[in-house]
């Protein structure tokens, strides 16, 4: 099968496995794209598409401080993350601002602070790849944090799994049966948070919520049951990953906004040909041949 | 002052007021409900109906007063799952996917162990509450795919699964179909017989006539309380409408 003049399919998936750093890249996007995939299901059925937004631009000051005093990025970055979340819910309440411009000046400074910061300390941060990400120059203490993070992700949303759904769906419910909604409130930031800090390495801040939100919109065009859901969105994150990865390395693009573009690519495909809700709904097609 | 015997008494609110952030929703108000009695509350929009019902469930924090559930805190009653609320169609996001039987089951989770996995008497009790809603055929169906009148059985079987002794109905007849109307109709005269204690919302004056017992009239605080044929009356009802007559608001010959 002619790929190329020059390239076969079979090689085009096994060249690049030769180079260590294309496995690392390609095994560490596959575990943050699985992760984010994961919570991204909660996240679109929860409208909070926003919220990941200014999460995962919030971290950039915190990423910054972190390179600087020589501490785990991750560390910076969840403090950032969970503390932008703690001033909005603070301003909203202490104001007559609407949320929503609430989220946006929340976030566009805690982002601002973080540009300023990467000027102001004389270091070796590499802005570029805080922004767009680098998955393929990812390093080794990083590959244990993005392991550890990732883990802990998946472990606290599988044990809340039900919890979380019913939080989503039904709050008030959930209370009325003596379930603790703010804990679960707090646990869904804290796995925002988490997953925009690993989610920033593959694709960077600015991209990082298409990670947080695109694989559960186009989950939601694909089911109805919110098992699948999860399931659909966890595996279109992971071929978005590989897609992305693969492309960049032979056609020589941005890694970051290739996956992004993977994703965005399967997500318009749902939007058009999903069976039930895309807008040529393509089992009524198949119908028409039978 | 006689004593009270707190035993006697599903819910006591006394007193009881809430505000969201220094705006006064609810002030002074006070209810009592034994088992077995159904009571409808009528109010305008934003009257503070829905408020009250989330300050019995728990969901909004009283600023003063006292709320008694079976004599002990909301807390207890949460614990107990002695209250189950059944929502508004327009309170829920009916593209959610989910469907009918995993709603349903989610009426058991206050009773499961923390990983929400159903027991053989889950399974058993959602059955059963499905049944009772007559919905058997549509245990696995979205419930974006259901009717109004099917959504809103869904959510009253919910409620049936976790064996609530009290229902908190939100416009339980809103947007409903006449099935759907009947069923639910039959299923009150069955609750009330297994001394179960209703409180009902709803903006259709025939129905506080036809079931409830007691009628709570709201305007930000109780306007009037009692047996609906003592208190429901045009004055009491044009009082709680804000001065609009109830000839002008549900026809003449109410």
């Amino acid at each position: 099968m002619e790929f190329c003049s020059f390239l076969t399919l079979d090689s085009f998936i096994t060249d690049p496995l030769t180079h260590d750093f294309m496995r690392k890249a390609l095994l560490m996007s596959s575990l943050v794209a699985a992760v984010c995939g994961f919570l991204s299901s909660y996240l679109t059925l929860k409208g909070w598409a926003l919220m990941g937004d200014a999460v995962s631009h919030s971290v950039m000051p915190g990423v910054v401080v972190a390179y600087a005093l020589g501490l785990p990025f991750s560390l910076g970055a969840f403090i950032f993350g969970v503390g932008s979340v703690a001033l909005i819910g603070f301003i909203k309440q202490k104001s007559r601002v609407k949320e929503d411009t609430i989220i946006g000046l929340v976030f566009t400074g805690f982002f601002a602070l973080g540009i300023v910061l990467v000027s102001k300390i004389k270091s070796n941060i590499d802005l570029h790849s805080i922004l767009f990400g680098s998955p393929l120059g990812i390093s080794l203490s990083d590959v244990k944090q993005t392991i550890l993070i990732s883990l802990l992700v998946v472990i606290l949303l599988s044990i809340f799994r039900k919890d979380l759904m019913l939080y989503c769906f039904d709050p008030r419910h959930a209370k009325t049966v003596g379930i603790n909604v703010i804990f679960l409130h707090y646990l869904l930031l804290t796995c925002l948070s988490l997953a925009a800090v690993v989610g920033l390495q593959s694709v960077g801040i600015i991209l990082v919520v298409a990670m947080l939100i695109t694989p559960g919109a186009t989950a939601y065009l694909l089911t109805d049951k919110f098992d699948n859901m999860t399931v659909i969105s966890v595996l279109s994150a992971i071929i978005s990953s590989l897609i992305g990865i693969y492309v960049s390395f032979w056609f020589d693009l941005e890694t970051g906004g290739s996956i992004v573009l993977a994703q965005t690519f399967i997500f318009l495909f749902a939007f058009l040909f999903a069976p039930r809700y895309g807008i040529f709904k393509l089992k009524k097609l198949f119908a028409g041949y039978k | 002052m006689e004593t009270i015997n707190y035993q006697n008494f599903r819910i006591e609110a006394e007193n009881i007021c809430v505000d969201y952030n220094g705006k006064v929703a609810l002030y002074d108000a006070n209810l009592r409900l034994k088992p077995g009695q159904i009571c409808g509350l009528v109010g305008m929009n934003g009257a503070g109906k829905t408020t009250f019902f989330n300050a019995l469930t728990g969901f909004v924090n009283i600023s003063k007063g006292k709320i008694r559930i079976n004599g002990e805190s909301v807390r207890s009653a949460q614990k107990d799952q002695t209250i189950a609320y059944v929502p508004q169609n327009e309170g829920i996001d009916s593209q959610f996917p989910i469907s009918v039987w995993d709603v349903v089951m989610m009426g058991r989770y206050g009773s499961m162990n923390i990983f929400r996995c159903p027991r053989e008497s889950d399974v058993q009790a959602v059955k059963d509450a499905i049944e009772r809603v007559d919905l058997t055929d549509h245990l696995s169906t979205p419930i974006g795919n259901l009717s109004g009148g099917q959504r809103k059985r869904t959510f009253l079987a919910r409620a049936i699964a976790q064996r609530a002794s009290i229902l908190l109905l939100d416009e339980p007849f809103s947007g409903v179909d006449i099935r759907t109307e009947k069923l639910i109709s039959e299923l009150f005269i069955k609750f009330k017989t297994e001394g179960k204690t209703i409180l009902l919302s709803t903006h259709d004056m025939i129905h506080v006539r036809e079931f409830c017992d007691l009628v709570l009239l709201i305007n930000k605080t109780v306007v009037a309380y009692g047996e609906t044929s003592e208190v429901f009356t045009p004055e009491n009802i044009t009082t709680t409408f804000g001065g609009i007559s109830p000839d002008f608001l549900f026809g003449p010959e109410s």
